[in-house]
């Protein structure tokens, strides 16, 4: 299994033909106590770089977005009752959506664990 | 730069842009974090910065009818020690700040919103005559202490002529800690008992650490402020008031002073009366969202198909742990238990109005 990261701090795990998004460690401390969730409808298209769930924290609304192009299969039903999974557990049991991967191609232009942890000391 | 920036970068301060200064959204640590905060504050007491608002001083022979030709408020009944919420409206009543009001023993002092304190001044330089001489105290700090064990933190500290106990709501005296000389006021914008400490900025940090040093006491930021005034029902300029708003509209009735709503003389007077007269055609008011996605400001709000309001504030109450909102609504929706809708993102969630504060209030009143 492999995990790459988005420069807007999603978080996609690739096994097999199928993937897992969630937001990282360092957006969740970003955004502070998440309250709801909204995980796209199954069955839905989510297009790279475009809009796919919403995460509210007490603060604020936050878009967040497919880190590639696919078809949404699964969206964590837990997070419906507890949200704060999400600052509890944001790169394990708070994921977010899983989808299928529509173009393999897409995977390259993301960074790796290593990437990520230095651009996130970069900011 | 406000006197506390440096203090709370020590303190762990998430520092955010706010009304043009550098302010903290919350804190880091075991107590930090909205939600935390917010709880902190609503069972012991919170220490909050609000050095930003505005501090004024309006004094000389004519200040008491100049200010009465501005504001409608009744200053023959604000007693020396007393403090009043009031409105300064332009000429067609539209709201161009709410404010605090206290009468000194030669002057009256006027606590603005930091955001709108530049526009204030200038219009109350342009209205006040030249014999009224308006001060801006730049040099002062503004600390809220609030919550149920605000009193007890504070009175380990604060000697005066009257103990600080004799404060009841919405009432000021002269105090010292540490020797440093400050006014108190029992007042604040959380629904909590608590105090306003105005105090040279120059002694700020060393009585925000003494306090932040009590058991009882955290550090609060801006998030858990605003979280914690919209449980308390409590508008916040820029956002559930302006200059397309008027207080009638707004519900703030007590805003304006008994004696002078059909008397007038005072600016605005001419809409307010109007309304008044023959009632608003929206009010604001409290919804209790079903579900728990927030509605936030800029959200319409339905009956059916029809859109008859806008949200101005919402956002998830920990306290009670459900999204609410406020919102302005067409009058014939403004009853309790109507039933609405708020669209958010292409989805209509019910919502139930429902009378504010939506968490109730502890002032103290007296024994």
């Amino acid at each position: 299994m492999a995990r790459y990261f988005t420069d807007e701090h999603e978080w996609i795990d690739v096994e097999g033909d199928t993937a897992t998004v969630g937001i990282t460690d360092y957006a969740q401390e970003q955004l502070g106590d998440i309250v709801f969730v909204e995980t796209p409808e199954v069955g839905s298209m989510v297009d790279k770089g475009g809009d796919a769930a919403v995460v509210e924290s007490v603060k604020a609304a936050s878009d967040v977005y497919a880190p590639i192009t696919g078809e949404v299969v699964e969206g964590n039903a837990a997070l419906e009752e507890d949200p704060a999974l999400v600052n509890t557990s944001p790169e394990e049991d708070g994921w977010f959506f899983k989808m299928t991967i529509g173009d393999k191609d897409e995977l390259e232009g993301l960074m790796d664990a290593k990437a990520y942890e230095a651009f996130v000391a970069s900011l | 730069m406000l006197p506390l920036d440096a203090w709370h970068r020590k303190m762990g301060g998430r520092m955010v842009e706010f009304a043009g200064y550098q302010m903290p959204i919350q804190y880091a640590g075991e107590h930090g974090g909205i939600v935390a905060e917010h709880n902190w504050t609503r069972t012991h007491a919170g220490l909050f910065d609000v050095s930003h608002m505005g501090q004024l001083l309006i004094s000389g022979e004519g200040a008491a009818a100049a200010l009465e030709a501005l504001l409608p408020i009744d200053l023959s009944t604000l007693e020396l020690g007393m403090q009043r919420y009031s409105l300064l409206l332009n000429e067609e009543g539209g709201v161009l700040d709410d404010l605090m009001v206290s009468r000194w023993p030669n002057e009256f002092y006027l606590v603005v919103n930091g955001a709108t304190k530049w526009e204030d001044i200038a219009h109350l330089r342009e209205h006040l005559p030249d014999d009224v001489t308006l001060n801006h105290l730049e040099d002062r700090a503004l600390l809220a202490l609030q919550g149920p064990e605000a009193f007890v933190a504070l009175d380990r500290h604060a000697t005066g002529k009257f103990p600080l106990s004799s404060l009841v709501f919405m009432k000021f005296g002269h105090f010292e800690i540490d020797g440093v000389g400050m006014s108190i006021s029992r007042s604040g914008y959380t629904g909590e008992d608590g105090f306003e400490i105005s105090l040279p900025a120059k002694d700020a940090e060393k009585i925000a650490t003494l306090l932040c040093n009590e058991p009882e006491v955290q550090p609060i930021g801006l998030g858990a402020r605003d979280s914690l005034r919209l449980e308390a029902g409590l508008p916040l300029y820029g956002h559930d008031l302006d200059t397309e708003t008027d207080p009638v509209s707004a519900r703030l009735l007590f805003g304006l002073a008994k004696s002078r709503r059909e008397t007038g003389g005072w600016m605005g007077h001419a809409t307010c009366a109007k309304m008044l007269d023959e009632g608003s055609p929206t009010k604001r008011v409290g919804l209790k969202v079903d579900g728990r996605m927030p509605a936030r400001e800029g959200a319409l709000v339905f009956s059916g198909d029809e859109q008859i309001g806008r949200v101005t504030s919402g956002g998830f109450s920990p306290t009670l742990g459900y999204p609410i909102a406020m919102a302005y609504v067409a009058s014939d929706y403004a009853k309790k238990d109507t039933q609405l809708q708020i669209e958010v993102r292409n989805k209509r969630l019910d919502a139930t109005v429902t009378p504010m504060p939506f968490v109730p209030n502890n002032y103290y009143r007296g024994d």
